[in-house]
């Protein structure tokens, strides 16, 4: 089979026209301004509060409307709803550089741009999007995504929650788990069956305001990681909402969650790409200062294998990220691609983070090092939006329709 | 001159400084190559300021101007994504960038100044790597423009700006005329993070390359960098039982 695919040669070509002096992988200068923007705004204003955010499990409010200020909240976006009109190599860069300083204002960051702001922008008639992403972009209101149910997760084809039409309303029943940014979130996307008898094909997707009528949230989960953002449930009692608060079309739920999460993976495969870049950092900086057997740590071998491996593990799973990126730019096939980066990007986060405590010794175990925080922080990346044996499944079924005769 | 009541063009010089400093190992100066370099703190502030002017619609157009290496592209391009309109890369590389000090620069600022047709000038107080203090006010000197400096506010008034200074005794209030050299200072304000549309309109915003013989200015130094040395490294203190020991010791050590 060829040496090099299709898509490896469109890269090539696109990151020519971009920039016909530099080497092969060199950024745009752009995008090389905008990730020194967001590395700055993560070292100044989220890595000083983000133990504290953690352990207050408080909500970043004041350091989302700056983002937002910054464009950062709805990256996407074109610039006449309020975005910044960029594209999702930039927004992977954005995501990275922030999830460095802080993992949860990361998630907040990725559910707010890929899960609730992306399916409207890509779905949504034009009074939607003026509706329901022109508050999203500055920060001052955040989105959710309410697909999850106690009864499935991976399982998403299995939605109980209902939808029935009652005149021109749509009524809608069940309760949904899970759902990051539910207790500050302004409005959420939420999938339910208007056909039970289509099974997955019978799935819809739905705009909800939050607060509303009939909807209520449960308990802010306690989580191991991630605690600044919020999760819980969302309970729908006959919840009652317009029959143009539909997204797309009837019975398209299921495909516009899959087509979402596929876009959603790369944002979280940067996030993962964040917290790993953080450990390594971590541990790195600590393998300098730390004397033992009278010389710093780092002379020793064992600990530079780990290192090195901890860069080889965040280097492939960030080349990895960006290609996915680069494709969905350049709107080439990325399925594969983008769950092939979340895939390697949240194994190398609980790898990294896993090394940098055994790096740190007893000082990875406790709260004075940031090294404890990003072990708990990453450990979410490989179950959220997709688990890693779903990617496994979705990289395993794209790659045997290659080799199809 | 002008009968134009508001200040038309400000320029500003946000310089680049070294992150992470190392003494080279010939103590002849610091590291520099693969050293990264971000923006003077005290520059952004000043460019901040000169955007903010703008916003007010008190100025035109901001320029902003930096010397140096072909990074120094990156630092005027911030400036640019922070809302300066266009830009000035002065070429300095290489040896003369490292006898490069304030008298140069300020050679090349005056006439850049002149070229310019500038109202106003702003910098950084200082460099951060060298604390120099020197650029904003030998600038002045050369136009032979009014200067205020160490501001922590500034308001344009007509043709006339209102400079608060921060000064040891507090802080001194001066008006001055237009055209004048300021510097910024730590509270003058707080610099914007650059917002992601105005990243992607900088891109299109023009950096002039200019050198510094096209400007008649002769960089040769006339300082001559003897040695530089790291600060001598902290000693262990001594722990003693009475005050007349601590006396004792003081003499001892000759400090008293």
């Amino acid at each position: 089979y060829p040496a090099f695919s299709l898509s490896d040669v469109i890269i090539y070509f696109f990151l020519c026209l971009v920039k016909v002096n530099s080497t092969f992988w060199e950024l745009p200068e752009t995008h090389q301004l905008l990730r020194q923007t967001c590395r700055d705004y993560a070292d100044r204003e989220l890595m000083p509060i983000a133990a504290k955010l953690d352990k207050e499990h408080v909500f970043p409010a004041k350091q989302i409307h700056e983002l937002g200020a910054m464009g950062v909240m709805a990256m996407e976006v074109p610039e006449e709803l309020g975005g910044a009109g960029m594209d999702y190599l930039a927004y992977s860069l954005a995501m990275e550089e922030i999830s460095r300083g802080c993992a949860s204002t990361g998630v907040v960051v990725s559910v707010n741009n890929s899960l609730y702001i992306g399916p409207i922008l890509k779905f949504g008639t034009v009074e939607q999007k003026k509706q329901w992403i022109a508050p999203f972009t500055t920060g001052e209101k955040v989105g959710c995504f309410a697909l999850s149910e106690p009864g499935n997760g991976s399982d998403a084809g299995a939605a109980s929650t209902l939808a029935r039409q009652e005149g021109d309303q749509w009524v809608l029943n069940g309760t949904k788990a899970w759902i990051t940014n539910s207790w500050d979130a302004s409005a959420t996307v939420v999938f339910a069956t208007t056909d039970k008898k289509l099974k997955h094909k019978g799935i819809s997707a739905f705009l909800v305001p939050m607060p509303h009528p009939g909807l209520s949230l449960g308990k802010k989960e306690d989580k191991l990681g991630i605690r600044a953002s919020s999760t819980a449930n969302i309970i729908l009692e006959d919840c009652r909402i317009p029959l143009e608060n539909m997204l797309g079309p009837r019975g398209a739920g299921f495909r516009i969650a899959m087509q979402t999460l596929d876009s959603g993976r790369i944002g979280i495969a940067a996030q993962a790409l964040g917290i790993a870049q953080a450990a390594l950092d971590c541990a790195a900086d600590y393998a300098h200062k730390r004397t033992a057997f009278g010389a710093p740590i780092g002379k020793l071998q064992a600990i530079q294998f780990k290192l090195a491996d901890m860069a080889v593990a965040v280097e492939s799973a960030r080349l990895l990220t960006w290609k996915a990126a680069i494709l969905k730019d350049s709107n080439k096939p990325f399925i594969k691609e983008a769950a092939m980066a979340k895939l390697a990007a949240s194994e190398a986060a609980t790898f990294c983070s896993h090394q940098a405590i055994q790096v740190l010794g007893g000082m990875g175990y406790v709260t004075d090092m940031p090294a404890e925080r990003h072990y708990r922080d990453a450990r979410i990346t490989e179950i959220y939006e997709g688990t890693s044996e779903i990617q496994r499944l979705v990289i395993a079924g794209q790659l045997l329709k290659e080799y199809q005769s | 001159m002008h009968s134009n009541r508001y200040c038309n063009r400000i320029i500003v010089l946000p310089f680049s400084v070294l992150l992470e400093i190392r003494v080279k190992p010939d103590n002849s100066g610091v590291v520099t190559d693969g050293v990264k370099h971000s923006m003077n703190p005290f520059c952004e502030i000043a460019v901040e300021e000169a955007v903010k002017l703008k916003e007010k619609k008190l100025i035109k157009e901001v320029v902003a101007v930096s010397c140096g290496p072909q990074q120094s592209q990156e630092t005027i391009r911030t400036a640019l994504a922070m809302g300066a309109d266009r830009g000035i890369h002065v070429e300095v590389a290489g040896k003369d960038y490292e006898t490069l000090g304030p008298l140069q620069v300020s050679k090349i600022m005056a006439a850049l100044a002149k070229k310019e047709d500038a109202q106003l000038i702003i910098l950084g107080k200082q460099a951060i790597d060298d604390d120099c203090n020197q650029t904003g006010q030998m600038t002045a000197a050369l136009l032979d423009w009014p200067q205020g400096t160490f501001a922590s506010e500034v308001s344009l008034d007509g043709d006339k700006v209102k400079v608060v200074r921060e000064i040891d005794g507090g802080l001194e209030t001066i008006k001055i005329s237009t055209p004048a050299v300021l510097t910024a200072d730590l509270r003058l304000n707080t610099p914007r993070y650059a917002t992601l549309p105005n990243i992607m309109k900088a891109k299109k915003k023009k950096i002039a390359n200019v050198k510094p013989a096209d400007l008649g200015v002769d960089l040769t130094s006339r300082l001559e960098v003897l040695k530089v040395e790291e600060p001598p490294q902290r000693q262990a203190g001594v722990k003693v039982e009475t005050v007349e020991d601590l006396v004792g010791k003081l003499k001892e050590t000759g400090r008293i």
